[in-house]
């Protein structure tokens, strides 16, 4: 049964781990703003939660736990949140998407 | 509909805990890491996120800049109170052993609990004004011209 708790609990830091680093590579690698923001933003949440799941398993039904999922929902509240309000100042400043040469005409007519 | 929407409802939604969760720091400061410092920055969090949201002339209603001033000057009151009251029980400054003689420890848990009231009110009130005195300059995108 420990050893199932744990082969579980490293799968899922395993997989955070992979989400964060993926993230990580696409905020340095991609080409413009809102490519990189998308990039760190989504694959961060979901590293995040799995990060916070194995943590829980490796816990038990501990105080532990209860902070850490305390922890996992106020940072999947406020990630997107504060991803939104970047994004937001963004565009308001003027900053707008690249559109693919394809679709130039479509937006013009 | 309002432009800033989401960012107000998830204020909302967090303002109060921010403010819950500095207390829990403060008052749980002699068992656990935190104290009156960690509280006080994020207490004042609390008040700057609220701020930051909602603009400065509603936050400045919560918690009027007088009252920011007065607070910075009750926390070293309080901190050097509670000195000066060790030397009035016949104990040195800060020697909280004397509020208790016959339990030192449970002395020395309340006077450190009165020290670290007294640096988490002055904390709170000096983050709060530097937070005041930027934000009341002149800013560089109004409001109405999101």
């Amino acid at each position: 049964m420990t050893l199932l708790i744990d082969i579980l609990s490293w799968v899922c830091i395993l997989g955070g781990v992979f989400f964060t680093v993926v993230g990580g590579i696409g905020l340095l690698r991609f080409p413009d703003f809102w490519s990189r923001l998308h990039a760190v933003s989504v694959s961060d949440s979901a590293g995040m939660l799995l990060f916070i799941f194995g943590m829980c398993l490796q816990a038990g039904f501990t105080l532990v736990t209860v902070k850490l999922i305390l922890i996992g929902f106020f940072m999947f509240i406020t990630g997107p949140t504060a991803t939104h309000a970047i994004a937001n100042a963004a565009l308001v400043t003027g900053l707008r998407p690249p559109v693919a040469d394809d679709l130039k005409e479509d937006d013009a007519a | 509909m309002h432009h800033h929407l989401i960012l107000r409802v998830i204020t909302k939604l967090l303002v109060g805990t921010i403010i819950l969760f500095a207390f829990y720091v403060q008052f749980h400061g002699d068992f656990s890491p935190g104290g009156g410092f960690q509280a006080g920055v994020i207490m004042a969090v609390a008040f700057i996120l609220y701020g930051l949201v909602f603009g400065l002339n509603h936050v400045q209603r919560v918690l009027p800049p007088w009252v920011v001033h007065k607070m910075l000057a009750l926390g070293v009151l309080i901190y050097a109170g509670t000195g000066v009251w060790n030397m009035m029980l016949g104990g040195e400054f800060l020697n909280y052993n004397i509020f208790s003689p016959l339990h030192p420890s449970h002395g020395q848990h309340s006077g450190i609990l009165y020290v670290e009231l007294g640096v988490g009110i002055t904390v709170t009130g000096v983050m709060v004004a530097i937070y005041y005195a930027f934000a009341g300059r002149r800013p560089f995108i109004g409001d109405d011209d999101w």
